[in-house]
Formats: C-alpha cells, structure tokens, sequence
C-alpha cells in the first residue's frame, strides 16, 4: 500500500465485517467513502477480543451470529470493490484466526482478493517476524501499532513501519472517551520524529472537537467505537428496505459530522 | 537441571511468547526485570519463605491414605496436602510470591482473575495483609457457583466485578481482567492466578509454585527413601501440576496431568484442553486450547470452576508435545465419585478440582505393584464445593447414593 505525505489528515473509519448483517456491510463502506474515507479498516469478529470496549465487543457478537469469520470477511474486499469501494482495505483481525487459517494461506487469500493492508493487535513487534515477511512477500503493509507505554519501544517499531503507524491515544481498549490525555500531543509528535509513513491516531475518538485539535498533531484519525455505536443506534432501521436508505444517509451525516474539521466533503 | 525451558523470548519449545496488545509491552519487561532482580535476591527469597511459613503454614504435609491404599490393594497413595495452606488451596503460594514483587514494584493495586474463586480469595487475601487495593474479575456463572468464595473475597475488602460476557466463565473473567490491566496498567499490578498468560507469568507462577514439589520430594524420600513412582496433578490453567511436576522433570518418575472431561470428551461438554485442543492463541499465549476451525474460542465445560478453561499453560502443552507428562481426563461423575470417598474413607473433603487428581489415581494404583507409591497433588480443600455440590440435582439424593454403594 502506497500512502503519501499529504497535507490533509486522513480519516479511517473502523466497520465490523458482518455487523448488523453481512448485506449492509457493503453500503456502510460506500457511505463511509462517500463522507470521505481515505482508508477502510474492516474488523474480523473473534470471540475473545481483548483489545476491544464493550461497543466492539457488541459489533463482534452481532457479526459472529451472522457467522461471519476470517476468510469469509477477505472475500467480501472484492464484493466491496465490485459495489465502488475505491480506498484502500485494512483487515483488522486478531491473530489466532490468522493462526488457524494458517499465516501463508492467509497471505494467499489476502493477496488474490486485493486486500491492501493488516493489521493484527495482539501481535507486537517481536512475535511479528515471520507475519512481517509474509506481508512483505504478498507486497501487503503489515500495520504496526505504538501505545503511550511503547516508549524506547517506539524508535524500533516506528523503523520498520508499513503503510501508517497507528498510535494508540490512550491507555485502555477501544471505546469512546470524552477526553484524550494531556500528553497525547506530545506522544504523537514523538511518534512523527521516527515515523517514515503517515502517522494515524486512534482509540477513544468520538467528537468532532477531538478530530479538531488532533487533526494538527497526526496524519490521519481513526473512528470505531463511535461510528459502531451510531450503527447500533440506527439498528434495525438499517436492516429493513424501507428505511435502509435513510438510516444510510444519516450514518454518512455523522461521519461527516464528525469529521467536518478534516474539510473532506461538504455536507449534500 | 538439564531442563532449561523457558528461553529468554518466553518459549517452551514453540509454546508461550507474548501475544498482547503493544500497550502491555513494556508493563512485561518491567515485570520480567523485577521478577528476575527478585530471584536473585536474597532478602526477597527469604520474605517469601518466612511469608509461606508464617502466614500459610508452609510446609503442607504429605498424608499416606491408608484405607484408600488397602481398598485399591496397590500402589500407596501419598496426598500433598496443599488443601491446608491459609485460604484452603495452593493458590495462596503464588498469590504471596506475586504480591511481594508488586510491593517491591511499588503497585498498590492489585488485578485478579478468577474462576473457583480460589485465586480470587488468595489475591483478596495477601491484598488485604499487605495493605494493597484489589479488584478481582469473576464470571457470572461462577459467581453463582461459588458464592461462598465471593463473600468471602468481600469480606476480605476486594471489590469483585461479575463477568457477563461469554459463557461467564474464567476465560470471559481473565478477558476482562486484561482488558482492565490495559487500561490501569501504569499503577496496578496484575496478578494472575495460574500458569498461564503471555511471558513471563508461566514462568513466574513456576517459580512460586514450585514449593509444592520442592517440599513433596523432600518429604517423600524422608518417608520412602526413594521417589515415588507417578506423581499426579488436575490441571485447570495448570499451575498446582506444574508446580508439582517441575522438581520432578529430570527424575524416572512417571508424570500425569489429568483434566476435567466434563460431560465425556465425546461431547461438547468438557475442558480437556490437551487431550482434545489444537494449538492457537489464548490470553497471549501459544498453547492448545478448545477453538473451532476459524479460531473462535470455544466455551469449555466442567462441573469444576477451576479447571473449567479452554486454554492451557504452555509449559504443559509443551510437556505433553515431547512426551514427558501424560495427560489424562476425568468426568464429572468420576470426579464426583472419587469427592465422596475421599471424605468418607479419609476424612478430608477435597476440592473438586484436585478430585479430578483423585479419580484417575484411584484408577491407576490397583494396577500398579503394591511396593510403588504415587503422590497426588491435593490442590485444595472442598468446603467451597460443598453447597454446589448439596444443590446439585435432586437436592444431593445421588451423592448420598454414590456413597452408599
Ligand atoms: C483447588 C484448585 N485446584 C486446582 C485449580 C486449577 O488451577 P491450576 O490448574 O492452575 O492449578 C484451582 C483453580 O481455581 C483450584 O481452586
């Protein structure tokens, strides 16, 4: 995945393959391009995901009643590309279904569906040797993570980093935080000091305040838990043909809400 | 010692490593680097022992069960009393090992999983002696299970968070508890309560485990004059086996793990995690565990809380991987079984879990030469099993049957 240095921050909005229903998925991505969308990171449900707060965690529930799994969510890249998704595709999946379908099989898979990137949370620096070469060999970024604890940790991650580095705000799991720590500027301009790719920041965001003041300290913002929940609020209005296309429309409003201060899109 | 397991990466063989988010990387090495200043210092070595002596009645007996040994008309049988350490299990061993470090980590709060509720009550426990918070993570289900223990841990002044993702077990417990580690991790300590978990908590539970077998080995040649021949352990996470077991490594002696069958390991409805596991990753750790083919994590059964986990320590999937511990499994109704004879033949009343232990002892020893001897780890007491177990179908009409026969 090639990403230049822009001026603008990207926005990465965070979907759950599979969530409500594996049929929506496809227009969620639409919506969320059409808002302005530079990137897609489209989440793999795995029982136990530790990383993740309790509106994931839901996402994950509702995904896996659809029995969605890993190589089901790689095949729907290309039925997403099919439809018009035109950004890059993140995998976000937890490691051992990575495990089970076996690493290079994984690549495999990955690769013929024109998956751009993955990114595995429990999997740190020194258990990503092998995954690294993998996605080295398939020519697909393997996304690394630093967290404020990563510390002297940082310079080594940030050398190897492919595609964007993605900086972790806070301490904790995923899940929507009215506030972000004080020292979160400084971190991210850290980051930026070793980074040779774009440098996004995630975890907690949920205003558009917060995109706001961020927008000037990283390379690009990811959303989750906050569009997850807005999901989970539009419920089955997003589920029944009738309403689908409203819910729809609402959805890529908050996205576009939330992220007006980025000046993707103007609002139709 | 020729065994050297684990290498500096947190290895055993292929198994164990560190498989976290990136957060708790550093909270590790820290860990890692106090725990190995801590061995090797001999103020702390000494605080530990003299914590396990006077504060938990260390050393635990070995107990020779004559009526069960000329029942089986076999092997001897040889329990490591470990129902009689302070709080009823050999929890409390790790729990004092841990919380000294954190104390010497300068943590104050304590994180806990827990699934008998017996690591729960350890933690609640050196918590409260050594002046620390504590907050303790516990399924739903096994709150119910076990309600005594969760009184007790509220007696102790821990605050016990129920559980209720998942099955609301152990697993969804620790889940849960590491997920408020990651978020609490600059000022708690997280103690976990067995074998398991991303390095270097297998091998530091080791550590504070190993007295189980250290003071068993000793105690037995005193008595035998020799080894015994098979020692045996229930493995839930594992820590009370590999506790046991891991004095014993380098010696001829047979070594037997046994794990909760459940329902029968023919059915859905069982924990028996090597026996019936493939290899993955649970709780930042390589090991076997229960999944299905897209590596969803399967919900374990068994009537016991503490063995009741889909994973397994990686010192033990490695143990079974090159051969040199068995791992057998038993029953509820087996372990059932073994539960009442214990107390009526012996007058102790085991924890189900070390039940499990029992079960297949008691299947092993009328096979084996009178002159041998096996030692069984009896990781806990039973008084926490008691109301379960009186509730259990029919009011507790078929115990009394079973032990009527
Ligand atoms: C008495 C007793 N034995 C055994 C276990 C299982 O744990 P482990 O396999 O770590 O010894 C427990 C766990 O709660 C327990 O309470």
């Amino acid at each position: 995945m090639q990403l230049s240095l822009t001026t603008k921050t990207m926005f990465i909005p965070f979907i759950m393959a599979g969530d409500p229903h594996p049929d929506i998925t496809v227009e969620l991505a639409l919506a969320l391009q059409e808002a302005g969308a530079d990137i897609l990171e489209l989440g793999v449900p795995y029982s136990d995901p530790l990383a993740d707060g309790p509106i994931i965690q839901r996402a994950t529930s509702r995904a896996l009643k659809h029995k969605m799994n890993l190589p089901k969510a790689i095949e729907l890249v290309p039925v997403l590309r099919k439809k018009g998704v035109k950004i890059p595709i993140i995998l976000f999946t937890y490691y051992n279904p990575v495990l089970q379908l076996g690493e290079e099989f994984f690549f495999t898979l990955v690769k013929e569906n024109g998956v751009d990137g993955v990114l595995i949370p429990d999997l740190p620096f020194e258990e990503s040797g092998p995954i690294r070469k993998l996605s080295a060999e398939a020519g697909v970024a393997c996304i690394s993570l630093v967290a404020p604890t990563s510390k002297q940790r940082i310079e080594k991650i940030a050398s190897s980093a492919q595609g964007f580095l993605y900086c972790v705000s806070s301490l904790g799991v995923t899940g929507v935080r009215d506030t972000l720590p004080d020292e979160l500027e400084s971190f991210l301009m850290e980051v930026k000091q070793y980074s040779r790719v774009p440098v996004a920041v995630g975890f907690g965001i949920s205003t558009s305040e917060q995109v706001s003041m961020l927008k000037n300290y990283s390379d690009g913002i990811i959303i989750g838990s906050a569009l997850v929940q807005k999901m989970e609020q539009l419920g089955d209005r997003l589920l029944h043909e009738e309403t689908k296309q409203e819910a729809l429309n609402e959805f890529q409003r908050y996205a576009q809400m939330l992220t007006a201060p980025l000046g993707k899109r103007c609002t139709p | 010692m020729m065994y050297k397991e684990p290498n500096e990466n947190g290895r055993f063989g292929e198994f164990g490593g560190k498989f976290v988010p990136e957060t708790l990387m550093l909270p590790l090495e820290e860990i890692e680097r106090e725990l190995e200043k801590a061995m090797a210092d001999p103020t702390f070595r000494t605080e530990y022992m003299d914590s396990l002596q006077e504060y938990s009645g260390r050393p635990t007996s070995l107990t020779f069960v004559k009526n069960l040994t000329e029942k089986f008309n076999g092997a001897k049988i040889y329990l490591k009393r470990e129902d009689l350490n302070h709080t009823g299990a050999h929890k409390i061993n790790n729990a004092i090992g841990q919380v000294l470090l954190a104390k010497r980590m300068g943590k104050k709060k304590l994180i806990a999983e827990t699934g008998a509720g017996q690591h729960g009550v350890a933690a609640a426990t050196v918590a409260a002696r050594f002046g620390m918070e504590c907050i303790v993570f516990m399924g739903e289900e096994d709150i119910k299970r076990q309600e005594l223990n969760v009184f007790r841990m509220k007696l102790l002044g821990a605050e016990v968070v129920p559980v209720f993702s998942g099955n609301r077990t152990l697993k969804d417990a620790t889940n849960e508890a590491i997920r408020y580690w990651v978020q609490h991790c600059d000022d708690h300590f997280y103690m976990i309560g067995s074998v398991v978990g991303p390095h270097p908590y297998p091998k530091m539970v080791r550590e504070f485990q190993r007295i189980i077998g250290d003071e068993a080995k000793q105690q037995f040649l005193e008595r035998e004059g020799k080894l015994p021949e098979v020692v045996v352990a229930c493995v839930g996470g594992g820590s009370n086996a590999i506790g046991t077991f891991y004095p014993f490594l380098d010696d001829e002696v047979a070594l037997i793990g046994v794990e909760a069958a459940g329902k029968g390991t023919n059915t859905p409805y069982h924990a028996a995690t090597i026996t019936k596991g493939t290899k993955g990753v649970i709780h930042g750790s390589l090991t076997y565990l229960l999944q299905d083919e897209y590596g969803q994590i399967l919900e374990p059964y068994s009537i016991s809380a503490g063995l009741d986990y889909p994973g397994v320590g990686p010192e033990h999937a490695y143990l079974a991987s090159i051969g040199r511990v068995q791992y057998e499994s038993v029953t509820d109704e087996e372990a059932l079984h073994a539960f009442q004879l214990l107390a009526r033949e012996e007058g102790i009343i085991p924890a189900i879990e070390s039940a499990h232990a029992l079960a297949h002892t008691f299947k092993l020893v009328p096979h084996l030469p009178k002159d041998s001897a096996v030692l069984v780890c009896l990781s806990g007491r039973g008084d926490k099993d008691v109301q379960a177990i009186m509730n259990r179908e029919k009011g507790g009409a078929d115990i009394a049957a079973i032990s009527n026969d």
